[in-house]
């Protein structure tokens, strides 16, 4: 079995999974509690806290823990919208943000919000000058991803933070793809809310943070007890957060050499697809990240080849409309100008640290063996 | 996958009958691209039975093996019997399939009557269908896309059924 669908999840680092059965095995306690059960449990999430806040070069008391990236984007996104509403309704965001984001925003147009939406480019790239010029007096937040999760394209961060940072409005990121896998930096960034998942950097799934500056207005999305700075109520995931610390310690560190080996393992892969003709590649070659790689096949579509791979041991994921439970085309695909048709035979591989240059030639050789199969019986192949 | 039953997978890894066939007697093509589908069955008819039936379909692994399942289906049986395949007798055969498969699963059952209609049309002098030239996807759909629940006809803007109500983004 050869996995490379890393965007959907990572497979668990050994030393992640040591650390949690360690805590398994010795902590079941409350930190909330007075008592010494207590206090172990507090003292792991305190560290998980500095060491997830290190990732990122964030103080600790900015971490707050999540149930993954969907419930911090719906939480920065929402959390902000309802602690600035007197001062202002309306919002920014591009048209490639993750459903998580699109969507909180949907309930929030529902409720009285304006959104305006920046185009990108046809790499995926937001141009900051549209951000500005969307920016108004009623704004209250500006939310563009790090790093699109579909196509790989990294966005102009750092441009944008200061743009924010001169208009006086919160900025938010949705750094779920890129934390842990390539630097993040909110000082550099100049973001006021930062989105990440533990799943994305060899963490398990299931447990995420929201990075919050200090100072910054926002009301909790879920209300109760007073954990988590009063931001995030409810007893916290223990299992999942020591695992999470102990897999951002390990990305920070070991991220120098993650990053050149997943650069090798995609320049490998796409030198040798390159020989497949009527192939697309998406997002920008050099502004991406190192372990994804989005292509489409033209005259196939995109579930179909999911299926074949998947018959010879290679694990990876389409947009095609009936793999994605819709019937719609993906929005960033198309946003990309991506025509609709092709769009249905994309499929994306995302690599890990654990692969290795054998498991991209037997890809590799999969991919070409699927792809003619398929074509051989499609009616739009050698047609036109 | 292990939504698709063992026949479905069986039918898409070793698909019977794919491939072109030269000059049919009938061709029928369903489906739209932009959905993620196109069907074709192509057909040869002698002494008024289904001689060789051959398809060519872009689409997910439900759509080949339907395509598949239909051909083998339709082999051999006279023009009437073949037009009595339908929706549901593929979808007896198919067994279970996940919910917004359904609509392709409606595919087959309408490219092979397109075919046989197809074939009505030349026998009585009308313009036959040709393969090639210039493919203009959106005219030639003649479905909409169906809502993958109650498979009611689907609005072309907007995610939400108007006959159901459910949202038909799942994302």
């Amino acid at each position: 079995m050869i996995y490379l669908d890393t965007i959907s999840g990572t497979p668990l680092h050994p030393e992640v999974k040591v650390a949690m059965v360690r805590y398994l095995d010795n902590g079941f306690g409350n930190p909330i509690s007075q008592h010494r059960v207590g206090d172990k449990a507090l003292e792991a999430l305190e560290r998980a806290r500095e060491e997830t806040a290190g990732l990122i070069n964030a103080r600790k008391t900015e971490i707050v823990f999540t149930s993954g990236g969907t419930e911090s984007i719906n939480h920065a996104v929402k959390g902000v919208a309802l602690a600035m509403r007197e001062k202002g309704r309306h919002i920014v965001t591009s048209n490639i943000e993750h459903q998580a984001v699109q969507r909180s925003l949907r309930t929030l147009t529902g409720m009285g919000y304006r959104v305006t939406s920046v185009p990108v480019d046809r790499y995926g790239l937001v141009d900051p000058q549209d951000v500005e010029k969307a920016i108004t007096d009623e704004t209250i937040l500006v939310s563009i991803m790090h790093a699109n999760n579909e196509i790989g394209t990294v966005e102009p961060i750092e441009e944008i933070g200061r743009i924010t940072r001169l208009k006086g409005v919160i900025f938010h990121t949705d750094a779920v793809a890129s934390a842990g896998v390539i630097p993040v930096d909110v000082e550099e960034f100049g973001v006021d809310l930062l989105s990440m998942a533990a799943n994305q950097f060899y963490g398990p799934p299931g447990v995420g943070a929201l990075y919050v500056r200090t100072g910054t207005k926002i009301a909790p999305l879920l209300d109760g007890g007073i954990q988590e700075n009063g931001l995030r109520a409810g007893t916290q995931n223990m299992i999942g957060i020591v695992g999470m610390g102990k897999a951002a310690e390990l990305a920070a560190g070991e991220m120098q050499g993650r990053m050149e080996h997943l650069w090798y393992l995609r320049k490998t892969f796409t030198n040798r697809i390159a020989e497949i003709d009527d192939l697309i590649l998406n997002g920008h070659p050099t502004k991406c990240l190192p372990h994804l790689v989005s292509c489409s096949v033209q005259y196939v579509e995109g579930e179909s080849m999911v299926l074949m791979l998947d018959e010879e041991g290679i694990c990876v994921s389409t947009r095609s409309a009936c793999a994605s439970g819709s019937l719609r085309a993906s929005h960033v695909l198309t946003s990309i100008g991506l025509d609709y048709v092709s769009t249905q035979g994309t499929l994306i591989f995302s690599f890990g640290i654990d692969n290795t240059v054998d498991d991209v030639d037997a890809a590799v050789g999969a991919f070409k063996r699927s792809v003619a199969f398929l074509r051989s019986m499609s009616p739009l192949y050698g047609k036109k | 996958m292990s939504a698709y039953s063992e026949l479905v997978m069986d039918h898409f890894t070793r698909p019977r009958n794919r491939g072109n066939m030269e000059h049919p007697d009938g061709i029928g093509e369903v489906g739209n691209p932009v959905c993620g589908d196109m069907m074709t069955i192509m057909i040869r008819v002698k002494d008024g039975r289904l001689d060789d039936v051959k398809f060519e379909t872009m689409g997910c692994g439900a759509a080949i093996a339907v395509s598949s399942i239909v051909s083998e289906m339709a082999k051999g049986k006279t023009l009437k019997e073949a037009l009595l395949i339908s929706t549901e007798t593929v979808g007896a055969q198919l067994g279970e399939l996940p919910k917004n498969e359904l609509h392709c699963s409606n595919l087959g059952a309408d490219a092979l009557h397109k075919a046989i209609m197809d074939y009505y049309d030349r026998q009585k002098g009308r313009p036959k269908k040709t393969r090639g030239g210039k493919v203009e996807y959106l005219e030639r759909t003649e479905k909409q896309c169906y809502c993958p629940y109650c498979e009611h006809e689907l609005p072309s803007n907007g995610s939400l059924c108007t006959n159901c109500g459910k949202s038909t983004k799942t994302g």
